[in-house]
């Protein structure tokens, strides 16, 4: 119940985000979703790419610091008010966010946020009960 | 001119080496002897070296003659400190050979070292120089448990360097087996070391650090090779860094000691007891000063290490200032056995101190620091700055895979962590600051820790 993302080390200085960009394209490997978080010094990149297990390996090849996390995707109704409920619900179940982004692409009419919980599992369930759609590997995979 | 080897009819007198019965010792008798034995082989070697140099070398007679120092005075080795230092200058100043003490035809080796100041210093050897080399060197790797039989995979430079050429004398003279393979080319020793089965490695600490992180990206275990001990110097390194290495390689990592001015490799050497360096006393004689004003320093306390080479033929040297801050202890080892005095690892060099702020900090107490934070790895550079006239340090550390987290707290903690131990324990600050893996420069030789952009 919870999707693959890549965490990135990124140094601050001209050049170091086009080189990850570029090993991933070299690789055909496509973006899904990303967030640069900023630093004094150094940059964090968080992707959700087509292929995380191959993305991680070339970027490593390359001496790239990269870790993978699990993180929740789901899906927000395209209207005011759609991410709110996502707020309401983990507010009342007393999980906490510590970082969100949104996917590019919608899914049919929905969009689809990026979610690093402190309690994911939990997270992942909850939503599901609440009949909210979860994303999986697989459907990042064949989007 | 005066044949030295004539002039020392001691060193004959040492007897039977370690050949055959006890391989722990190349050379047990001295290697054991009483310390007033030592005292007396010592003195005995100083008062002919003196007149040796007097007699052959223009430059140590015109010192003394304008010191007005009367060597045939000299009775105790505590007169020793009465004598000038001679100085790494002095032997630049005299590029390249007019500071020999033997005709160009007696000198069979030359080697030299390159200055940051661009002249080479140039050491030359005599045949006997290159048997007492080899003597040295076999006491030395037998010191580290080498025995014939083993298989010395020798990753120093040949060359001018003088530590590939100095481990391949010993190893000649003890009857290992050595590998030639010289330092580079770290893809070829890895496959030396498994088609050969190398049982041990030589070379410098930061190097075999390099060659298990290459293992590892290739797919090989370097805990599975068949080494069980590297000899490990030319550079300074701490007791950190000998944990990784133990850990990467699975075998014991020593320390070993030299330098070319004084021989090359095998001034000094660590036994398994991993207690300080025996320092081969009855051919080199140390002292231990405070750098600022030259005085002898008493047992125990640190300072720089001189060195007065007492049997050397084409390149004697007295009170050689070697810019390595020790401390000395002349207890006999509980370990081996050895009696000759022991020197501590190296703790800096006087000229890698840094003056941060008016507090005098050498690059290997940031290490020690450093190696004290598990998540930090082996690779962090410090770089000295002066912003409006106040020099700032700041403390480059690789982000490595095992420490790399997704949550910035976390990687903000390893900062603050980094900057507390240092702060705290050295008395100063610096920033830290978190750089991409493999972005500091690995060395095949010495690796370059500070870099001073202070002018």
């Amino acid at each position: 119940m919870a999707i693959m993302q890549l965490s990135i080390f990124l140094e601050n200085s001209p050049g170091r985000l086009k080189g990850v960009l570029s090993v991933l394209s070299n690789n055909n490997i496509n973006i899904r979703a990303l967030s640069l978080a900023e630093k004094q010094s150094y940059g964090m990149l968080r992707l959700i790419v087509s292929d995380t297990e191959k993305a991680s390996e070339v970027l490593k090849k390359e001496n790239i610091a990269v870790n993978v996390t699990s993180v929740i995707g789901v899906e927000v109704s395209d209207k005011p008010g759609g991410l709110l409920e996502i707020a309401e619900i983990l507010e009342k179940n007393a999980i906490n966010v510590e970082y969100l982004y949104a996917f590019v692409e919608k899914f049919g009419d929905k969009a689809v946020v990026v979610l690093r919980v402190d309690e994911t599992e939990k997270a992942g369930k909850i939503f599901v009960e609440k009949g909210i759609r979860v994303l999986e590997d697989k459907d990042i995979a064949s989007l | 001119m005066l044949a030295f080897g004539q002039a020392n009819p001691l060193k004959a007198s040492f007897g039977t080496r370690g050949k055959g019965g006890c391989m722990a010792f190349f050379n047990k008798e001295i290697e054991t002897a009483s310390l007033s034995r030592l005292k007396e082989i010592q003195l005995e070697r100083l008062r002919k070296l003196l007149e040796y140099v007097s007699a052959g070398m223009p430059f140590y007679r015109k010192t003394f003659e304008e010191k007005k120092i009367d060597i045939s005075k000299f009775s105790t080795l505590e007169d020793l400190k009465h004598l000038p230092f001679t100085v790494k200058s002095t032997l630049r100043d005299h590029y390249p050979f007019s500071l020999f003490a033997v005709p160009l035809k007696e000198v069979v080796e030359l080697h030299a070292s390159s200055g940051t100041t661009g002249k080479l210093t140039v050491v030359g050897y005599t045949k006997k120089d290159i048997s007492l080399w080899s003597e040295v060197m076999a006491r030395t790797l037998a010191c580290a448990g080498v025995q014939k039989g083993d298989i010395i995979q020798n990753a120093y430079g040949y060359g001018l360097f003088t530590g590939g050429l100095g481990v391949h004398y010993g190893a000649l003279e003890l009857g290992a087996t050595v590998i030639p393979v010289s330092s580079g080319g770290t893809k070829r020793q890895l496959m030396l070391m498994e088609d050969f089965g190398s049982t041990v490695l030589t070379c410098t600490p930061s190097y075999s650090l390099f060659m298990a992180e290459e293992a590892k990206e290739t797919g090989v275990d370097p805990a599975k090779t068949k080494l069980k001990v590297g000899i490990l110097g030319a550079e300074p390194w701490t007791e950190g860094m000998r944990d990784q290495i133990e850990q990467a390689w699975n075998m014991k990592a020593l320390d070993i000691y030299g330098l070319s001015e004084i021989i090359g490799p095998g001034v000094a050497m660590e036994c398994e007891g991993k207690a300080g360096l025996h320092l081969w006393a009855d051919h080199f004689f140390p002292e231990v000063i405070n750098p600022a004003t030259g005085e002898v320093l008493k047992e125990g306390e640190e300072g720089e290490l001189v060195i007065t080479t007492l049997t050397k033929e084409a390149l004697p040297l007295i009170r050689y200032r070697t810019g390595d801050i020790v401390t000395l202890t002349c207890e006999p080892c509980k370990d081996c056995g050895r009696t000759m005095p022991r020197m501590s690892k190296i703790k800096g060099r006087i000229d890698d101190m840094l003056i941060i702020r008016g507090v005098n900090i050498f690059p290997s107490q940031i290490e020690t620091v450093l190696m004290n934070i598990p998540e930090v790895a082996p690779h962090y550079q410090i770089i000295v700055t002066r912003e409006k006239h106040l020099d700032k340090l700041e403390v480059q550390v690789e982000v490595v895979e095992e420490v790399f987290s997704d949550e910035i707290k976390k990687l903000e903690e390893l900062e603050r962590k980094v900057v507390f131990e240092i702060e705290s324990t050295l008395g100063i600050s610096v920033n830290v600051k978190l750089v991409e893996p493999r972005k500091i420069e690995r060395s095949m030789g010495k690796a370059k820790r500070v870099i001073d952009q202070r002018q």
